[in-house]
């Protein structure tokens, strides 16, 4: 089988549709089994008592505003560097799924920290950080709807998206780096995590849940966008012979 | 050399140019991006003595006191090196407790006391069921109870 074949939009079409419901189905399992042991068997918290459950989707939500930020990065910059259609039109795609989950981020960190700290919002890093995360994502969506010419707006967001990269370890390591009256990292690669089994168990489930439902989406748009493009590509082909 | 190949060097210099770039004015800002100062560094007089600044630590075990007006409270906050007396009046969030973390936003006034117009509360990254944090404690009882004995 040749792999490159689904490089070009339309054999991917139709790959793409075939995919879909293998990520769209566990992700609506996943879901469900995260809520009911992140609500029901996951037990309080000693310090923040039932207000840390909002960890079930604010932390899903951060890591994944992070992560596509760099997948749609790559993405973007593949299809500039190699003239590569469906790569830049899977960049196009994910930046709303990731301004999404950087949207939800905030606003659950809000949520959660007026009971806990005792304010809505306060300019630490971690936060404003995470702040010009949206800022980019924004940027990027924006900056491509404003060009025409679809080859150039992916031209553009590709430089936008690469530059904003470097956002990603500032808001990772800003922890670390900076004192912020956010809390450190609770689970590390090379470390013990700091959480209690069950709320681990269900943190990690609505994380797989946040990831295939991420696939999912992606991969609807992607063909809608295909479609759009490749539209007008096969009209403009017919209109020059 | 290829277009592509001239297009992926572009894209790799303006990458490690970015990196640099970034790396400078990280390492710049370092100091200022500060979100609080320690106590260590407020004795120090790091810490700006004319503007609002914010110091963040522990709120040391037994100090926290309650004037008689109900409303104004008085702690210390330690980073158990160096201790700074707090005067606020307000609410207080849930959260705040003796031995958890704070950070208080205010003036420190010439007799080294921060006058503070907004506390907040700083969880820290352990999530556990109340029963493990109380066990926790009681551990830390014990321990510090055997301490006194041995003192003793």
């Amino acid at each position: 089988m040749n792999l490159y074949k689904y490089s070009s939009p339309v054999n991917f079409y139709p790959l793409a549709g075939r995919l879909i419901p293998w990520f769209a189905i566990p992700a609506a399992l996943l879901f469900a089994a995260g809520i009911f042991v992140g609500f029901f068997v996951a037990p309080a918290d000693y310090q923040q008592g039932e207000a840390y459950r909002i960890i079930f989707i604010h932390v899903p939500a951060a890591w994944l505003g992070m992560f596509l930020y760099v997948l749609m990065a790559v993405y973007a910059g593949i299809g500039w560097a190699f003239n590569a259609r469906l790569s830049s039109m899977m960049a196009s795609s994910i930046s709303v799924t990731g301004a999404m989950f950087t949207f939800l981020s905030l606003v659950t960190g809000a949520f959660w920290g007026k009971p806990t700290w005792g304010t809505w919002w306060v300019w630490d890093a971690r936060m404003t950080s995470t702040l010009i995360l949206m800022f980019l994502y924004i940027g990027f969506i924006s900056l491509q709807s404003s060009i025409e010419d679809p080859r150039r707006a992916d031209r553009a967001g590709a430089v936008l998206a690469i530059v904003g990269v470097i956002n990603i370890p500032i808001i990772y390591f800003s922890v670390q780096w900076w004192n912020t009256l956010h809390q450190g990292a609770t689970i590390r690669l090379l470390q013990k995590p700091t959480i209690h089994g069950s709320m681990l168990y269900a943190l990690l489930i609505m994380l797989a849940a946040c990831w295939l439902y991420s696939v999912a989406v992606v991969l609807i748009r992607v063909r809608c966008i295909i479609l759009e493009r490749e539209q007008n590509a096969a009209r403009f082909a017919e209109a020059t012979i | 050399m290829k277009r592509r190949h001239k297009r992926i060097a572009f894209i790799l210099v303006g990458l490690s140019g970015i990196a640099i770039a970034a790396y400078l004015v990280a390492s710049a800002f370092r100091n200022n991006l500060v979100f609080f100062f320690s106590p260590t560094q407020v004795v120090a007089r790091e810490a700006p003595i004319n503007r609002t600044f914010r110091v963040g630590g522990l709120v040391q075990d037994g100090t926290l006191k309650r004037d008689p007006d109900g409303l104004t409270v008085r702690f210390v906050v330690t980073d158990t090196a160096a201790n700074v007396p707090v005067v606020y009046k307000g609410i207080l969030p849930d959260l705040f407790k003796e031995g958890r973390g704070c950070v208080a936003q205010g003036r420190i006034d010439a007799q080294g006391v921060f006058h503070a117009e907004q506390v907040l509360a700083k969880h820290d990254e352990n999530y556990m069921p109340p029963e493990a944090g109380q066990a926790i404690d009681k551990a830390k009882y014990a321990r510090e109870a055997a301490k006194t004995v041995v003192g003793n």
